[in-house]
């Protein structure tokens, strides 16, 4: 058959008018990133349950603590438990869906730049760690105020502002390290487990090497980030501590977190 | 317009598009033919950016994909119409498209009505729609900027037939008023029906390309006399190789005028003759990827 033939290579000169059109302003990408996280019924369930939470944790603290327990820093302490579980799962989910879900076909074809994509997930997932966890102790200082009157005794604040700043740092390492998780992994599944391997199999993994290598348990602060970020949740950390916490942080969220935003760059979406 | 030139992807020693060139003209609709793994979908990849080319480079319109400062203004892309959050809505999906390009939120409306999904369908969430639902939400998504190029991956594939005459006539328009189109697909007959221009790929390589009525004018003529064995003959004796069908009639890749001559000159009444477009494009694109397939087991 004579139907094979060469396909004409050489392109034939493009006459269309362009029109040239205004980048997509970086604003505009948080706008929408936002959205996002709030537009599917298991998004907009998952952003409410910051909030139940921190009802529900201070409800029961009002319900089940004795009077003399209740304490601003109780109060804190309940809400805080089910915070670092759910905002790293925020983290990992605002990258994760966009594979597991495969949306990322159409997120990274209206913005190719992926890294425009990428920083203001990260961004809104920092902003919205804050957000909730400044919600969080808004409702346990109310919950200390009613549970306190309920009990007919006076409301206790011993709870500095360096003190939730510290709380709030804490929580924002989670997040950061579900973020972390989501771009490494950028599965779903994988990204939740690998967090729970991160923040239950780790601390345990190193507990067991403590008990038994003395050099470990001297020096496990410089690679434990679990045990170095669990200081701030109630103690003023030396000048050591502090260079721990960025010395673990730097093994366990820096580093991965480089190579995940690399991968994401570079990755095929299919 | 949509260049692509000596476009290369690797993947550790298999190479999925091998040093595939071609060019999607405005005004035309150009067909991307193959069979399932000839590299088509790949290929699409890397002209949006989703994929990285090894070698070779694809244009939109003149520039690379990634230097577009709002892709979506420019070239509609529909690659897989499953590929959505499956708990949006189909009309949060285009409210997400309509706000990242910056466009007047009217055009989600105008959009759904373009591609008659219904108020109470576009409120639905995407893991209840249908795959020609979502074939019609995919051609919203990328229309909704007004593009000059659209980039379509098996646009058809889930379509009803009163929905596939529907497409074929959007992207007939489309392509009038001065559009770009690039349409994958293995369904050959729909190709055949819409294309102006036609890109057929095997084993990631090029195999055949051209207008549509160049490729089909190579598919020969069928002749039939009642004095077969003596046309047969006469045609023989001219140089033109004939084979004889099963159904009588005679078989050549010659023009029909050149055989009609022949006739006339050995003066053997004709019962018919036409060119063997009914074959088509299907004969050739099987014969085709059959023989890239033949060869690339070699390589």
């Amino acid at each position: 058959m004579s139907t094979t033939q060469e396909v004409p290579v050489t392109a034939p000169q493009d006459t269309s008018p362009h029109t040239t059109h205004a980048p997509i302003p970086f604003t505009r990408i948080l706008g929408v990133e936002l959205r996002k996280m709030f537009d599917t019924r298991s998004g907009f369930w998952l952003m409410a349950s910051i909030a139940i939470l921190a009802v529900i944790a201070t409800a029961a603290t009002i319900i089940f603590s004795p009077s003399e327990t209740l304490t601003y820093g109780n109060f804190a302490g309940a809400i805080g438990t089910p915070m670092a579980v759910i905002l790293p799962i925020v983290a990992i989910l605002s990258v994760t869906s966009e594979w597991s879900q495969r949306s990322a076909l159409t997120t990274f074809t209206l913005v190719p730049n992926r890294q425009r994509v990428i920083s203001a997930k990260l961004l809104l997932t920092v902003a919205i760690g804050a957000a909730s966890m400044v919600l969080a102790l808004t409702v346990g200082a109310v919950g200390n105020l009613i549970g306190t009157a309920i009990a007919g005794v006076d409301p206790t604040w011993e709870v500095s502002v360096r003190e939730v700043a510290q709380i709030i740092l804490a929580n924002e390492i989670g997040v950061l390290i579900g973020f972390m998780l989501g771009v490494l992994l950028r599965s779903s599944a994988g990204a939740i487990v690998g967090y729970f391997v991160y923040s239950l199999v780790l601390p345990t993994i190193s507990g067991a090497l403590a008990s038994t290598q003395q050099w470990y348990a001297d020096n496990a602060g410089w690679i434990d980030l679990n045990w170095t970020t669990f200081q701030l949740f109630d103690s003023t950390l030396s000048r050591t501590e502090w260079t721990q916490l960025g010395v673990a942080s730097t093994i366990w969220l820096v580093i991965p977190l480089t190579v995940g935003l690399i991968l994401v760059r570079r990755s095929e979406v299919k | 317009m949509i260049t692509v030139e000596n476009l290369t992807k690797t993947y550790r020693g298999f190479t999925a598009v091998n040093d595939v060139s071609f060019v999607a003209q405005p005004g035309r609709v150009t067909g991307f033919l193959g069979p399932n793994g000839a590299g088509k979908s790949t290929t699409l990849r890397i002209m949006v950016g989703l994929t990285d080319a090894s070698a070779g480079s694809a244009t939109i319109l003149g520039r690379p994909f990634s230097s577009l400062p709002n892709p979506g203004r420019e070239i509609g892309v529909l690659l897989d119409a499953s590929a959505q959050h499956a708990g949006r809505t189909g009309r949060e999906i285009l409210t997400v498209a309509q706000r990242t390009m910056g466009l007047p939120s009217i055009r989600v409306d105008e959009m759904l009505n373009l591609v008659s999904l219904t108020e109470r369908e576009s409120s639905r969430r995407v893991k209840n729609y249908s795959l020609g639902m979502r074939q019609r939400l995919g051609i919203a998504t990328a229309l909704i900027g007004e593009p000059e190029v659209l980039i379509l991956d098996e646009p058809a594939n889930g379509l009803d037939p009163a929905g596939i005459r529907w497409m074929r006539d959007l992207l007939r328009d489309y392509a009038n008023r001065g559009g770009t189109v690039l349409l994958s697909s293995h369904l050959l007959h729909e190709i055949e029906v819409i294309a102006d221009d036609l890109v057929m790929i095997g084993n990631g390589r090029i195999v055949a390309g051209g207008t549509k009525a160049e490729l089909l004018s190579g598919a020969g003529t069928v002749v039939r006399a009642s004095a077969s064995a003596a046309l047969a003959q006469a045609l023989r004796d001219a140089g033109i190789i004939v084979t004889s069908s099963t159904d009588g009639t005679l078989r050549t890749d010659a023009e029909a005028s050149q055989v009609g001559e022949v006739a006339l000159n050995a003066r053997i009444a004709l019962t018919e003759l036409r060119s063997a477009d009914n074959a088509g494009l299907e004969e050739m694109f099987l014969e085709l990827t059959a023989q890239t397939q033949r060869e690339g087991a070699a390589a």
